[in-house]
Parts: structure tokens; sequence; C-alpha cells
């Protein structure tokens, strides 16, 4: 019992931690920061449940007032803002990207990055596309359009998910909780 | 570490925090039913007299909140430009930042204890499938204390990796990282074991 709770509160931290990381600037200008990524581990890691209730305590604390989320920013706005659609969809995709490590029993690396993609872009975006369109006042495919340029960038996070999280399986196999 | 609570005290902080959030949802959902130019420029200066009220250094902060917005804004502009409506575009700004600034306003006048107080009387109801609040509180004390913790053990892999190696570390931290949380975790399961669990 303790040691769920600590796990969901340390990935939260981790969470938090991966948005102060500086942003790498890709090509497009756009800004790539790990947090999505931590959002991804939280899942591939600690497995479906405890990933999305670590997901749930860092929002918790970004709505209550924490500048945790990338870019320092934090607090009631953000959830006001167009990214609200991303900022619901995160917990989901935790849950998602856990449960496909849970279930299928691919290799570890190969399970983890379907689940990051399947989980953290896919369903991330069915979030995140119409809480963008609602937001801006535009329609679900100019949403779409509008948040390809972050798609290099999640593709990128996909690839490192599932290299960190094999990583960790080889160096401490009884540390990965999404594969009991 | 820093929260956004603004250290200026405004008539606003005064007021209980469940009250300015209801109200906060109120206006939020009038907002977005608003389209009309005129109604929104109305609905704007509601946020704005208030943070107004609070001074100089108050309105600086409050700004200062909104600057992640700016990104879109600029989207907007172009996307309207090229359309051809920028009347249009405009209103969707205008509802835009009148949106962030009033929930911004809320949690710049809101202790983080207040707010953290909230949350925890909505999640009193989940005691009853297994989930007792104090361990949600507990929780959210355990990240609160844990995010510099994180932060500094971060530095330190990135600075080891930087002492053996020419090349920049990169993601070469993470993998590290990722151990070093659920390391402290195990750690601090055991230390809330021995102090009688975490009820």
């Amino acid at each position: 019992m303790e040691r769920s709770l600590t796990h969901i509160a340390l990935f939260a931290a981790l969470v938090a931690v991966l948005g102060l990381v500086p942003p790498i600037m890709l090509g497009s200008g756009v800004p790539v920061t790990a947090q999505s990524l931590g959002i991804m581990l939280c899942g591939t890691v600690l497995g479906a449940r405890k990933g999305a209730l670590a997901v749930l305590v860092f929002l918790a604390l970004v709505a209550v007032g924490l500048p945790i989320l990338s870019g320092g920013r934090g607090g009631l706005g953000v959830f006001a803002g167009p990214s609200v659609g991303f900022l619901v969809g995160f917990p989901v995709a935790a849950f998602v990207a856990g449960l496909v490590v849970e279930r299928w029993s691919a290799p570890v690396g190969l399970a983890a990055g379907v689940g990051a993609a399947l989980g953290g872009v896919f369903v991330l975006y069915a979030f995140g596309i119409p809480g963008m369109a609602v937001m801006l006042d535009k329609t679900l495919a100019e949403a779409a359009l509008l948040i390809t340029a972050y798609l290099p960038g999640d593709a990128i996070k996909v690839v490192l998910a599932a290299l960190v999280t094999r990583g960790i399986a080889q160096m401490r196999p009884g540390a990965l909780l999404s594969r009991p | 570490m820093l929260t956004l609570t603004s250290p200026v005290d405004t008539p606003l902080h005064r007021v209980r925090a469940e009250i300015k959030l209801a109200a906060l949802c109120s206006f939020t959902v009038l907002l977005f039913a608003l389209h009309s130019p005129v109604a929104l420029v109305l609905a704007a200066t509601v946020p704005v007299a208030l943070i107004a009220t609070g001074g100089a250094v108050f309105a600086r902060h409050g700004l200062r909140m909104l600057r992640p917005l700016w990104p879109f804004l600029l989207v907007l502009a172009i996307w309207h430009a090229w359309t051809d409506d920028l009347a249009q575009g405009l209103a969707i700004g205008l509802r835009l930042v009148t949106a962030v600034a009033a929930a911004n306003l809320v949690t710049m006048t809101t202790r983080l204890s207040d707010m953290l107080a909230v949350i925890e009387a909505l999640l009193a109801p989940l005691a009853r499938f297994g989930l007792p609040p104090r361990r949600a509180a507990l929780a959210f004390a355990l990240v609160i204390r844990f995010i510099p913790v994180l932060a500094d053990r971060l530095t330190q892999i990135a600075e080891a990796f930087t002492a053996r190696s020419r090349r920049r570390p990169r993601w070469r931290v993470l993998v590290p990282a990722t151990l070093a949380a659920l390391d402290d975790a195990d750690h601090v399961a055991e230390a809330l074991r021995a102090r009688g669990g975490a009820g």
C-alpha cells in the first residue's frame, strides 16, 4: 500500500521535474519538452492504474497553483487555455500506455513503444485536438492542422519512452511495475 | 518552491476559495456562451478591473502569467488575417485571454493550502471506495517535497555524465533519473511503514 502511494507521488514529481528540463528546439521552431515523455513513462513503467493516478496527482498540483507545467506554467489558467484538451488527455494517455505494456506480452521495448504511441500520441491527440478546436473556435480538421507541428517531437518521445522502459527492464527487472 | 499566489494582498485574498472557484466556473461558462464582440469586451473588463485594483506589482504579475498565450494569439492573428475576418479572430482571442486571466486571478489570490483543502474536500466522497482523503493529502505533500529533490538529482546525474564524457548528456539522464524516482519511492515507502503506515 505504502509502495503504491510513494510510487504515484514520486512519478508525479518526476513529470514535474522533466517539465523543468530546458526544451529542445526543432527545425520548425516548435519547442519540445520532456514533460509528455514523463506522462508516457508513468504508464509504461508504473502500469495503467498507478500511472494514471500519478498523472492525476500532478494535474491536481498544477490546478492548485504550482508552476510545474512545462515552461513554468500552472494555476487554473492553463485549464482555460488552448492546451486544456491535452491536460485532460494526459491521465488517459498514461492509462492506455500502461495497459498495452501490461496486457501485451511482446518484448518490453516494443510493447512500451507501441503503448507510448497509442497513449501518448493517438489518445492524447484525440483529446487535444477537440480541446484546441473549442478554445480557438476552429473546426477539428483546422485544429489538427495546427497540432501537426508537435508530431516530430512526439515521435522522438515515443522512441525515448521505449528505450528508457527497456533500459529499466534490463538493469532492474523487478522495478518495472507494469510487468509484475 | 515558489507558488503562483501573489504576495500582494488584495480584497480577493480574503474571499473563501470555494466562492471564488464557483464564481470562476459560472463566469467561464457564461464567457463561452457569448459571441458578440461588445459582450466579450464587457466581460473582459471584469478580470481587468479586478487585476487593476491590486496595484502595479499585482497587475504585472497578472500580465506575466498571460505570456504563454502569445504563440496561440499569433497563430490566430495570422489565420484570421489570411481568411480575412480579423474581427472574429479578435473576438476569439479576447475570449481566450479573458478566460485565462479570470482563472489566473483566482490562482493569484488563493493560497496553496486553501486550494489543497478544496481538492481534499472534493475527494472526500471517494473514502467510500477505499481512498481516504488523508492518503491523497500525503501524496500531495510527498510530491511537493520531492520535486526539488529529484531536480537536484537530475542536475547531479547530468554533471556526473559531463565529467566522464565530452558529449552532452541530453536523453542519457532519463534512465538514471527514472531509476532514482523508483528507488526513492521504495525508500520512502519503507520509512512510512516504519512510522506506522500511510493510514
